[in-house]
């Protein structure tokens, strides 16, 4: 459980790789602007991740992710439309996300039913309402602050034209930093380990189980609403298939970050490698003119790439008529 | 066992109840409903569905998930019209052989990956679904294959009548016979049901595990090969986007019909009456003019109502621990 483990180097070399792959043969692939707009390609997938990486070690999934951020930004679109100032907007937002998580939360703890059948439901529930709510329509003509919070740098925000760091990705480092010291060094962090690894044990512990599960979905649908928030401003609408297929991407990200999927296994700093990993990796292909489907071929095969090849070393690494379970 | 049985038969009970209510809700605002031709149609639309349900139950069964399906059904049904427009002389039972194989090979794709590496389910077909997906734009060049271009023998295929009844129900009910025939009377097909009951005991008691979960798993590729090439003659079109998301309504219509995503209950029965719910409702929104915009919302709301209810009815105790005094007391005497 350590942060720094193998695989996050194995992450580390890997972004390496692919920023002096693509620096050399791409132009302009390595100076500053590309590389501050590559940032872009993965801060709100990133963040939706970091709340994802908790769900996952504690054993849970959330598939809703994804139609969360739609009403959330839908949220934001009515506000706008009802006359609320940007304040009201970000609240609507949030107690959307808040309420979305909730409900999933509600779900999977009070009825006990299993997280991915759940949110799969509220996928299609929460999808069905922002299309319901929007049908074929899309909300534009959203305020200049949340234009310059999805689009713009540090540098425009405390004026100094040299800094370029976009104001996403900075969001992104500093929910990571929250992020990785609750769950790596608070006592809650060790619970959401105990959680995932054995969650009969953890509760016979005296841990919490079901409140740490629900609070875990609020946390999603928080993070669901800062994401939506950052996407709305940057992409200026709303539409009901806002970031549409998400979902399988912030998994993705978990996965390829190192997270098991059975839980109680992975870091946050390998879940931000594989974001800013996946993120550059196709902002590269991007800029070669892949088309998007064959990237998310990509990305798929790299998934099963990532689970496959630990596994093989492990194999070859045990001696004969060991098995190695779990290690 | 007696008492799981009769269970099942009152949820099936109760849910063909609820079916047979929302029809004639539907068919009292709008007698048009409650034709034969309509429910003909209700059938014909719901024919594709009970194919794929029938291959995801397998793998549910197993505790596991074959989220690939949607896109194995586009995948194989690109491969097939892209072979109709190159060799035009193709009878159709070469056709039907192409779709099955390459369905069930890239069924296979995913057992393999989950049985011999031992990875999650979820995740496997998660990447697959992508990876296929993918494949489709590759083998395509991202160009549609539009009516002219499809196969005549793939056209004609879903529009054939046999006994006067539409040759696709005619081939659903084929897959829902097989179905039952495997998970009833078959060896292996009731030890689907051990092993996601209970896939440790399984294993002790002899079941060869991994080749079971192959099994379910390349089947449900095959069920989802032959949909692709029905789908892709129903609709006269293959592309990329074909079918994106179907996975989902799958699933419902399984979680709907009672099938567990815990493994190791589940009967035809349930799952077609479950495709039946989709199906009738699907079917009604437009008729009594309800925005199809509410379709998906719905789904999600039957999904979610399903799961509870299915949670509620099911084996209270076995996977719940420390939630009445009483189950912790007997857990701690069983201990």
């Amino acid at each position: 459980m350590k942060a720094f483990d193998t695989w996050e180097r194995v992450l580390l070399a890997l972004i390496v790789l692919v920023y002096l792959l693509f620096g050399l043969t791409v132009d302009n692939f390595l100076s500053p602007y590309a590389l501050a707009d590559s940032t872009f390609n993965f801060s709100e997938k990133g963040l939706i991740a970091l709340a994802m990486a908790l769900l996952v070690v504690s054993g849970e999934i959330d598939l809703s992710v994804a139609a969360t951020m739609a009403l959330c930004s839908l949220a934001m679109g009515f506000a706008m439309k009802a006359g609320a100032g940007v304040p009201l907007m970000l609240l609507a937002a949030l107690a959307t996300g808040i309420a979305c998580g909730a409900l999933n939360g509600w779900l999977v703890t009070r009825l006990q039913l299993p997280s991915i059948v759940v949110t799969i439901g509220t996928l299609s529930l929460y999808r069905g309402l922002a299309l319901v709510l929007l049908g074929d329509q899309a909300i534009t003509g959203y305020p200049e602050t949340l234009s310059t919070w999805g689009n713009g740098t540090l540098g425009d925000l405390l004026g100094v034209e040299k800094l370029i760091v976009p104001i996403e990705f900075a969001v992104l480092l500093l929910a990571a930093v929250a992020v990785g010291l609750l769950l790596h060094r608070t006592v809650h962090g060790r619970r959401i380990y105990a959680i995932g690894a054995n969650a009969v044990a953890a509760r016979f512990s005296g841990v919490a189980v079901n409140r740490y599960r629900f609070a875990l979905f609020v946390f999603v649908g928080i993070m669901a609403a800062l994401a939506a928030v950052l996407l709305t401003g940057r992409i200026g609408s709303t539409r009901p298939n806002l970031a549409m297929g998400w979902e399988l991407d912030a998994v993705t990200i978990v996965i390829l970050g190192g997270v098991a999927i059975e839980g109680g296994r992975g870091s946050v700093l390998g879940t931000v490698l594989a974001a800013v990993l996946l993120g550059s990796f196709t902002f590269a292909l991007g800029m070669l003119n892949v088309p998007g489907i064959v990237m998310s071929m990509i990305v798929g095969a790299l998934l099963i790439v990532a689970m496959v090849l630990p596994r093989l070393l492990r194999r070859l690494k045990a001696p004969t008529g060991l098995r190695v379970q779990g290690a | 066992m007696k008492h799981t049985a009769a269970f099942i038969s009152r949820r099936d009970g109760v849910l063909l109840a609820i079916i047979a209510v929302v029809a004639i809700a539907v068919g009292l605002r709008a007698p048009v409903f409650l034709t034969l031709r309509n429910a003909l149609d209700i059938a014909n639309d719901s024919a594709i569905l009970a194919i794929l349900v029938m291959g995801q139950m397998l793998v549910l069964l197993t505790r596991g998930v074959d989220l690939s399906a949607a896109s194995n059904l586009a995948l194989t049904g690109m491969l097939c019209a892209l072979a109709g427009r190159a060799w035009p002389g193709l009878p159709l039972p070469a056709l039907l052989a192409l779709a099955a194989v390459i369905g069930a090979l890239l069924g296979a794709v995913n057992g393999v990956l989950i049985t011999a590496f031992s990875l999650p389910p979820i995740v496997v077909t998660l990447g697959t679904l992508s990876a296929y997906r993918g494949a489709i734009f590759l083998a395509s060049g991202g160009a549609w294959i539009s009516d002219h271009q499809i196969h005549p023998l793939i056209k004609g295929l879903p529009r054939e009548t046999w006994l006067g009844l539409p040759a696709l129900l005619w081939l659903a009910l084929l897959a829902v016979a097989a179905t039952a025939w495997l998970l009833r009377w078959r060896r292996e097909g009731r030890e689907l049901y051990a092993l996601g009951g209970n896939p440790s005991a399984a294993t002790y008691a002899g079941i060869p595990v991994n080749r079971r979960v192959m099994t379910a798993y390349t089947l449900s590729g095959l069920f989802a090969g032959i949909s692709g090439l029905l789908w892709v003659g129903r609709y006269s079109i293959a592309f990329t986007e074909l079918a994106a998301g179907y996975e989902l309504t799958v699933i419902a219509a399984c979680v709907i019909g009672g099938v567990s995503i815990a493994g190791g209950i589940g009967s035809v029965t349930g799952a077609v009456l479950g495709v039946l719910f989709i199906g009738v409702v699907n079917g009604a929104l437009p008729v009594i003019q309800v925005s199809p915009f509410w379709q998906q919302a719905i789904a999600g709301a039957v999904i979610l109502f399903s799961v509870a209810l299915n949670a509620r009815s099911q084996a209270r105790g076995v996977r719940q621990i420390l939630e009445t005094k009483h189950t912790a007391v007997t857990a701690g005497v069983a201990a």
